[in-house]
């Protein structure tokens, strides 16, 4: 498949009057075409600045890009003047956010809203704009779009308004979609529909997307490759199935099992294995690994030197220094985390067994 | 004790608390030259009961009445219809001194530690403040128990003179189940406590707020919308949809044989951990006949199983397997095995 996004030691900080934060620090990642990249991580961990700076929407100040590139179809973004820039943005990459009250305009009609990106982007007159919200709402699965366009975005619930920004998201036919966080505020039976929705109008357009989420069952329902951010840094990146089977970063793995998990039996005395200690201060990250200080297996390389992004088998990259060659001699043979596979088959065993 | 009422448990245990036919109606005036005001049936009839020592789930969306049920009863709303028994009394008939005892043994954590705790107190302040409130403790005294209870939920001594800002989320939520426990509750009401938690962070609340029902023997009723969450914490789960439960079943048996349609659509929606598993069960539309009351079922509209009774007549909860409640017109032999 061919490649749509490339993006390479990405890196964007914060400067504000109590110091800077790197909140993406040397980021990579690869999406190809019709294909889905999650990008999964708890607050502060960078994903959503990570979105805004490949839209180079990161608010400045106090956000800046500071290195890196970002290829969208041979082009690299960041060279790109404000103005073509511009043309890009709606045509060709849409973006939507958790909260569509925020990024709907309140005292306009929805329909105007979605007209208004045809016009612009695609030159359409009043009257085909305004044919194409009506055919947009009725593609995202809006009851009455003849009518509907007439709404203003508080008269409709917040299922149907996340409707309405994917609307207005796909009207040019983007060839990505950057969906941070589409369905946290909604409840479970709607963000069903609004995920089954993001899917079929990628298969259907040839769309590739980038759906950032906190939530690793939605990764893993929904994506073909993922990214694991942790404190500013890329962590973990893999396809999804062999994230899922067999993750490799601490982090990853506490994450995963620290989850409660709906297809495991109830035990009343069961406790769930916990990472400890709380995300770390951005302002105040320790020299070496930022997991550190909550990693179970740190050393004492760890707590000197950073570790780098290392592909470990084909599209299986991580950060750690448990998988790097310079300290693999200091490990049993094999790499430690294929030893500990046990994530999915203790998983199985609790569903099969 | 009569432990068939009319919510019917027939659960070992003694209960605790009994929620009897509780309706709780808003009034909005929605449109400024309509005349009727728009009756919102944010609870229509719900009966449950709570056994000492149990942790009870509410599971439901957004708008199902959980949370209206819990601020019945924490006495922060008062009921429509219905009563509400706590130790075969009615709360609603209690006098003033007998009403602040009953705050003493029931005690509520919220979802939101940074928005229930005040800025410009510290730690220390906000556990002791209902100490000082119920004139159970003076000076000294507090601080050390202040201390005790910190400990007890896992924070640094020296926690007791910082302010919320300097805490993380977690620590905030902490101080929240310290504060609610200084009283030594029976009952605690927690009221989506792990929702706004970064994932890492919620595993630590909830195996503490485990460790806590197992050292002092508290009774939860645990309202939520994560359906994982629910699974890993509750012995009995009650599932609500717009302002009635519509099933009620001990933990095991509802997720192994979810009966209500509503429910097994809910489960069907949880994104899981596995990539590639089968495709989710989509409901057709949102729920927007959410308002009106009609004589049918509330989940008519968007039910993928109706047949034809449930369009003129609400289903009662009744218990159709040992311990096993569903409001559903379906036959139990209708329902298809998942």
């Amino acid at each position: 498949m061919p490649q749509l996004l490339k993006v390479e030691h990405l890196s964007a900080v914060f400067e504000t009057s109590q110091g800077v934060i790197r909140a993406v620090d040397g980021a990579d990642l690869e999406l190809q075409k019709g294909e889905t990249l999650g990008i999964v991580g708890e607050s502060g961990c960078g994903k959503s600045a990570l979105a805004l700076s490949i839209m180079r929407l990161l608010p400045s100040p106090p956000g800046r890009i500071v290195s890196g590139s970002v290829f969208f179809a041979g082009r690299d973004l960041l060279l790109l003047g404000s103005e073509e820039m511009r043309r890009v943005r709606g045509r060709d990459i849409s973006m939507i956010f958790q909260e569509p009250m925020t990024s709907l305009n309140p005292v306009l009609r929805v329909g105007d809203q979605i007209a208004e990106v045809t016009r612009l982007h695609r030159q359409e007159s009043k009257r085909e704009s305004r044919d194409h919200a009506v055919e947009m709402l009725h593609l995202v699965g809006i009851p009455d779009p003849e009518k509907r366009v007439r709404d203003y975005p508080h008269q409709l619930s917040g299922g149907m308004r996340q409707r309405i920004m994917i609307a207005m998201a796909m009207a040019c036919n983007p060839r990505l979609l950057i969906a941070d966080e589409p369905t946290t505020a909604l409840d479970v039976t709607i963000q069903a529909q609004i995920l089954d929705l993001i899917e079929r109008l990628k298969s259907e357009n040839e769309m590739s997307v980038i759906l950032i989420t906190h939530n690793l069952g939605i990764v893993a329902d929904t994506a073909q490759q993922a990214v694991v951010m942790y404190a500013g840094w890329v962590v973990e990146k893999a396809p999804v199935r062999e994230l899922f089977s067999s993750p490799l970063h601490p982090y990853t793995k506490g994450l995963m099992r620290s989850l409660p998990r709906p297809e495991r039996d109830y035990d009343r005395s069961a406790l769930l294995p916990v990472i400890p200690g709380g995300v770390p201060d951005l302002y105040l990250l320790p020299p070496g690994c930022r997991f550190q200080d909550r990693c179970g297996r740190v050393m004492k390389l760890c707590r000197q030197r950073e570790p780098s992004l290392l592909e470990v088998s084909h599209g299986h990259a991580v950060r750690c220094w448990l998988y790097h060659p310079e300290t693999q001699a200091d490990q049993p043979a094999g790499a430690p985390g294929r030893a500990e596979r046990g994530y999915e088959a203790g998983l199985n065993g609790h569903h099969h067994g | 004790m009569d432990n068939r009422n009319p919510s019917g448990h027939s659960n070992k245990g003694e209960a605790l608390l009994e929620v009897i036919g509780a309706k709780k109606i808003f009034t909005v005036q929605r449109e400024i030259f309509s005349r009727e005001p728009i009756r919102i049936h944010a609870l229509n009839g719900v009966s449950l009961t709570l056994f000492k020592g149990e942790t009870l789930g509410l599971v439901g969306e957004s708008g199902c009445g959980k949370s209206t049920l819990g601020r019945l009863i924490m006495h922060l709303e008062k009921p429509t219809e219905g009563r509400i028994l706590f130790g075969g009394q009615d709360i609603l008939a209690y006098g003033r001194q007998e009403l602040k005892g009953y705050f003493r043994r029931v005690q509520l954590i919220f979802q939101d530690p940074q928005a229930s705790l005040n800025p410009r107190k510290t730690a220390g302040d906000a556990i002791g403040e209902p100490l000082i409130i119920h004139r159970v403790m003076h000076g000294e005294e507090i601080r050390e128990r202040v201390s005790v209870l910190l400990e007890t939920v896992g924070l640094a001594k020296d926690s007791i003179d910082r302010y919320p800002h300097e805490f993380s989320g977690g620590q905030r939520q902490r101080i929240g189940i310290a504060r609610a426990l200084a009283l030594q509750p029976e009952l605690i009401i927690a009221d989506e406590p792990v929702s706004a938690l970064d994932v890492s962070v919620q595993a630590q609340i909830l195996n503490l707020l485990k460790e806590l029902q197992q050292s002092f023997g508290l009774t939860y009723l645990f309202i939520t919308h994560d359906l994982a969450v629910v699974r890993h914490m509750s012995d009995r789960i009650a599932v609500m949809y717009l302002g009635r439960i519509v099933e009620l079943a001990e933990n095991r048996e509802l997720y192994s044989r979810p009966l209500h349609p509503y429910t097994r659509v809910l489960f069907a929606a949880i994104p899981g951990l596995y990539p590639g598993k089968p495709h989710r069960r989509i409901l057709r539309e949102d729920p927007a006949a959410r308002f009106t009351t009609s004589a049918g079922c509330p989940f008519y509209p968007r039910c993928p199983e109706r047949i034809d009774p449930c369009k003129d007549s609400n289903p009662e909860l009744r218990e159709r397997l040992p311990g096993h409640f569903v409001a559903c017109h379906l036959d139990i032999g209708q329902h298809p095995v998942q």
